[in-house]
């Protein structure tokens, strides 16, 4: 089970979407995992062929948990019957999440037990545990029970689009420990600076007038690469503050915050922007900001985030003072593009401005270093061309 | 595009398709056809533009980036998309 969060101590296998025996290869799709921040399609970190499936759907279980293991592309196992006792030496065995192993736990007690053999048909009758009524001894599901909820079975109903009342509240309990955390820990300071926005604005409306609906940029897109491009200069921008030292990030990963309407917030990542072009980047977010709303996020979205951005304009607000997401050291905020008196080379002017704002963490950085870096976004915006 | 211009019946339902795409949780029946989509379920500037490409994906027309604010209600959607349905 894949840590997608500083504060998620457990999750529910939703659905996994290979079985024994399926070739897989890291990024592939391998599970959706329900979090307090919503269904989440856990990725695969290794290729390989998968052995075998050690948490069913319906289960919850610890961060840390083994739930699959796959063989390593190369080596030659003996297919083992799936009855043996786990057999651990011997074999290259990857877990499906690199994640520290799991402190020792009791079994759920609200969970009702399942029989071996009603494991073992449920698998082979594609059966969602969590749909069985249990009528063994202490209610624990025989699999008697899972052919008779085969017989009447309906398809694994897809994860629920629209949250529930709880799930909004879990969601909001964990970004309260987050930024409770945030605001506890790291000594943020401030720094703002106004960017005249007229050159990108305008590039950004000829190169528009010539693209099809398809291939249009928004200006979003500019500033996240902006970003990115901006923390080659200031490096300690982007990376962590883990274990009273700063770790700098591997890659740009910049985590884009994504108000959900139904409540709450989410921060996925697009990865690698530094090293994307407009038009790539483009459609990640329009792929990321889609998948935010349908509730089909990934594990890396969710935890490779290196420095966030977070763009408020669209609400309307001016400037934005922003909360760090820990345990990542640096957060930009825009507000709304505002028509402004705009005095430059003694002449004066009517120009869109936007504010920009770092909010970072001091244990990493000075106020210096946090200047030149908005400076470099600033200067970074006026040769949108270059981007 | 050729002669099979859609009908609006079948703009109507591509547009309701294209928002149920970007906005799952909204009942699109309940909205007021005359106003601003932003501002009755708060969708911003990416999904919007989601939604006008979905309609460009449902109904093969282009739309043109200054045309962009024609379609911020479901009425102008209808309206502009008829008449370069008819147009094109």
């Amino acid at each position: 089970m894949p840590s997608l969060g500083a504060d998620m101590k457990s999750g529910i296998l939703v659905d996994w979407r290979v079985k024994p025996g399926d070739t897989v290869k890291r990024g592939d799709i391998v599970a959706l995992v329900e979090t307090e921040k919503g269904v989440i399609e856990v990725e695969i970190f290794d290729s390989g062929i998968v052995e075998s499936i050690q948490v069913h759907p319906g289960e919850k279980v610890p961060v840390g948990t083994t739930l699959a293991t796959i063989r390593s592309n190369g080596q030659t196992i003996e297919a083992r019957p799936a009855a043996a006792p786990p057999p651990i030496e011997e074999k290259k065995e990857a877990p499906l999440v690199t994640a520290p192993p799991p402190p020792p736990v009791a079994p759920e007690t609200h969970r009702p037990r399942v029989s071996p053999l009603a494991r073992k048909r449920a698998e082979e009758l594609g059966v969602n545990l969590a749909d069985v009524a249990g009528t063994g001894e202490a209610g624990s599901i025989t699999a008697a029970d899972v052919e008779r909820a085969m017989e009447g079975a309906k398809p694994v109903p897809p994860p629920p689009i629209r949250p529930k009342a709880g799930e909004v509240l879990s969601m909001r309990r964990v970004i309260a420990a987050a930024m409770a955390r945030s605001k506890r820990e790291i000594p943020h300071y401030y720094l703002s600076t106004t960017v005249d926005m007229r050159r990108a604005l305008d590039w950004l409306a000829a190169e528009n007038a010539k693209r099809p609906v398809t291939k249009r940029l928004l200006y979003s897109v500019l500033l996240i690469r902006a970003v990115a491009l901006a923390v080659r200069e200031v490096p300690e921008m982007n990376g962590f503050w883990v274990d009273g030292a700063f770790r700098l990030g591997e890659g740009v990963h910049v985590g884009v915050a994504i108000s959900l309407r139904q409540g709450g917030l989410v921060n996925p990542a697009v990865h690698d922007v530094d090293k994307k072009g407009l038009d790539e980047l483009m459609e990640n977010m329009l792929d990321l900001v889609n998948r935010a709303r349908t509730g089909h996020l990934r594990s890396s979205e969710i935890s490779d985030g290196t420095i966030t951005v977070t763009n408020l304009g669209e609400q309307g607000v001016e400037s934005v003072f922003g909360v760090i997401y820990p345990p990542q050291v640096a957060l930009v905020g825009f507000g709304k593009i505002v028509e402004r008196p705009w005095a430059a080379g003694g002449m004066l002017g009517v120009r869109p401005t936007l504010a920009a704002s770092l909010a970072a963490d001091h244990r990493v950085s000075d106020g210096h270093r946090g200047g030149r870096f908005l400076l470099a976004i600033d200067r970074l915006l006026q040769e949108p061309e270059k981007l | 595009m050729e002669e099979t211009t859609p009908t609006e019946a079948e703009i109507r339902k591509s547009v309701r398709q294209a928002l149920s795409n970007v906005a799952p949780e909204v009942d699109v029946e309940s909205l007021d056809p005359g106003k601003d989509l932003r501002d009755q379920i708060d969708i911003d500037s990416v999904d919007f533009l989601n939604f006008v490409i979905g309609i460009h994906k449902e109904l093969g027309v282009d739309i043109p980036d200054a045309d962009m604010p024609k379609l911020v209600t479901l009425n102008g959607c209808i309206a502009y998309l008829s008449s370069r349905a008819l147009h094109s």
